[in-house]
């Protein structure tokens, strides 16, 4: 075990990759700078700036991966995805299928996203359920250091097209993280991060931390909640939402990105059709609202879910818990 | 000199005072001077995230512009964009993308309007772009279309060398930008955008021209980036040869001297702009400061149109 922060963790699995199979490449706008270090293992055939040219360089890892090489392409900002959407939608979510199973696109997405930076909607959008319903795609969103490296190696031998999406408030967030190199983590497993049974909280990405600060304030007033880290949003690992969701019958859904047509109302969804018999609250969805993130810090936060929003919301669902008071003994005179 | 103190002040603040960084256009205010210089209030404007030279030349007033950057509520989109998406209608800045290439995705587009009826008689419309943005395939697309279609456009690349921590060399098989612009069959002119003299007579030149024929032109300004990409930025990655010779060429420098080689500028007079552009930037800093937040119960406003 070693201690790193995401950042390192991500480049941690980059090299390990590569080290392993010569075919794993790394492209994107400056990554031979932001990336020295692989660089300096590799050299640039291997680890290559690219022209600002995001079309052709996702259609250039498609082209690519269809036909030998596994590429990983590091899109900084997920909104510039939009750019690179066709080679991603249209061309690797589909060739596959349209011709009959001839091709295989193993390549890998890196892109950030989070309120935090005050950076406003063209930097700071999680778009990452766009890419959900695109058939074809996989994506994850890690939480710790450890998944983001386990995820994303595992995510490079995978001969699908996966997206990696990283918040940004993430980067510097240390955790323990398995040395081995043979340290994998599967797609489309989710984590219980904390175990519970009045409450169940699904999150990913940042808001998992959230959760679990909730989780704690939450013990005060004598509920117990467990929390649920979907790590991959596709594969989507719905038995474990579904045993967690049977357990406690309530459900909570925590997401930074927008409501609309999100991951909180597949989990909703999935509850309700799935577990309708075991919910003894309606399912509450905590997300950003339907609007583009704002610069001003107080207007980007004003759309952050908190642990004091996670907390009420839970405290509605279970009006009778109360504070738990610890009893002090009086001593006889 | 005023756009120099505004964001040499902006940078000052960034490090002491934790404001949002920005990308600053220092090194590069020939070009805005120069090129905003040969428009009327008739013409409008698109630009990016290195914007605020366009701007301050453009008129803004540089406290509402420093309001927008803290993300309070005087700035001039309320501060819901920040530094890198400014538009300033009411002077003409009809749009403004940080998405490299997305200007020049919609430039067409107010060219258009602007053909069809929709400015004031004679307008013309300047999209400003970078050697970066230029990389884009989008470039292409407008360029073509604004030929085809026969566009009141002014296509402005500003070549400052870099691409965020790229040089463009790096990334560009051709030196010259403008040359690519060419194949599209457009009129098309590379020169020094350090030089505002120089800049203001060719882009004269190159609107005047499309007044008359409602054609596109295309300018590619040479200059160069002296400060980082986003502040602060330590500048680890640069040539110091390539910058070093860059700052000898210092566009207001350059300007001064000229003037007081013509008999133009006298020291003092030069010492009373310098005095009074500090004053601005004190009262442009203190109005900012003293600007409100924006009310987060009205974060929903604006997103739809009534
Ligand atoms: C589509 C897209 N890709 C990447 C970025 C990140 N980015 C912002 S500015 C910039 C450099 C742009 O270079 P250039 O067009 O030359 O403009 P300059 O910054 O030099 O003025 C980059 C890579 C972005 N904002 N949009
Ligand atoms: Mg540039």
């Amino acid at each position: 075990m070693s201690i790193l922060n995401v950042e390192q963790a991500i480049n941690q699995a980059l090299q390990e990759e590569m080290h392993r199979d010569s075919r794993v490449m790394v492209m994107g706008e400056g990554v031979a700078k932001s990336r020295a270090a692989l660089l300096a293992s590799f050299g640039p055939q291997r680890v290559r700036n690219t022209p600002l040219a995001e079309a052709v360089i996702s259609g250039t890892a498609v082209g690519a991966a269809a036909t030998g090489l596994r590429p990983v392409v590091d899109l900084l900002f997920a909104p510039f995805l939009t750019y690179a959407m066709d080679a991603l939608v249209n061309s690797a979510g589909k060739l596959r299928y349209l011709s009959g199973g001839q091709h295989e696109f193993p390549l890998v997405t890196l892109s950030m996203t989070g309120a935090g930076w005050c950076v406003g909607a063209q930097h700071n959008h999680n778009l990452e359920a766009m890419f959900v319903h695109a058939p074809g795609l996989k994506v994850v969103m890690p939480s710790t250091p450890a998944d983001f490296k386990g995820l994303i190696k595992t995510a490079i031998r995978d001969n699908n097209p996966v997206l990696v999406f990283t918040d940004l408030s993430l980067l510097h967030a240390s955790g323990e993280v398995p040395d081995e190199t043979e340290f994998l983590v599967p797609l489309g497993k989710a984590a219980v991060s904390r175990e519970g049974t009045d409450v169940t909280l699904v999150s990913y990405a940042k808001t998992v931390n959230i959760c679990l600060e909730s989780a704690k304030q939450l013990e005060e007033f004598g509920i117990s909640a467990e929390v649920i880290d979907l790590r991959s949003l596709k594969p989507l690992d719905e038995e474990t939402v579904l045993r967690s969701v049977r357990k406690t019958g309530r459900l909570v859904i925590v997401q930074e990105a927008s409501g609309l047509c999100g991951m909180a109302a597949e989990i909703a969804a999935l509850a309700v059709t799935r577990a309708f018999e075991a919910l003894r609250a309606p399912v509450v969805r905590l997300t950003g609202p339907d609007a583009p993130a704002a610069a001003s810090w107080v207007l980007e936060q004003a759309t952050v879910p908190t642990a004091g929003k996670i907390v009420q919301a839970v405290r509605e669902m279970l009006p009778h818990a109360a504070p738990v008071v610890r009893q002090q003994i009086v001593q006889p005179a | 000199m005023l756009i120099r103190a505004y964001e040499e002040r902006l940078a000052l603040m960034q490090q002491n005072n934790g404001v949002p960084g920005t990308c600053t256009s220092v090194g590069q205010e020939a070009c805005a001077v120069g090129v905003l210089g040969a428009l009327d209030s008739r013409d409008r404007i698109i630009t990016n995230h290195r914007s605020a030279a366009h701007l301050l030349a453009r008129g803004a007033d540089p406290g509402r512009l420093m309001a927008e950057v803290l993300g309070r509520v005087d700035g001039y989109c309320g501060g819901h964009s920040g530094s890198l998406h400014v538009s300033a209608r009411e002077l003409g800045v009809v749009l403004t993308s940080t998405i490299v290439g997305g200007g020049l995705s919609l430039a067409p587009g107010v060219a258009l309007a602007q053909k069809m009826g929709q400015g004031e008689e004679g307008g013309v419309v300047v999209v400003f772009f970078g050697d970066g943005a230029a990389c884009e395939g989008i470039l292409h697309e407008s360029l073509n279309l604004a030929v085809q279609w026969q566009l009141p456009l002014l296509f402005v690349c500003e070549n400052n060398q870099w691409q965020a921590y790229v040089h463009r060399l790096e990334t560009m098989a051709d030196d010259a930008i403008y040359r690519w612009a060419c194949g599209h069959g457009l009129d098309t002119q590379r020169i020094d955008g350090n030089d505002s003299d120089l800049v203001l007579e060719a882009a004269r030149q190159a609107v005047g021209a499309i007044r008359a024929d409602g054609r596109p032109r295309f300018l590619e300004l040479l200059t160069y980036r002296q400060r980082g990409h986003l502040e602060p930025d330590d500048l680890a990655y640069v040539d110091q040869v390539e910058r070093q010779r860059w700052l000898k060429r210092d566009p207001i420098a350059l300007m001064q001297a000229r003037l007081k080689a013509e008999g133009l500028l006298q020291d003092k007079e030069l010492r009373t702009i310098e005095e009074q552009i500090h004053r601005q930037t004190d009262t442009a800093q203190a109005f900012a400061e003293a600007s409100p937040w924006p009310d987060p119960q009205k974060l929903l406003q604006h997103v739809y149109a009534g």
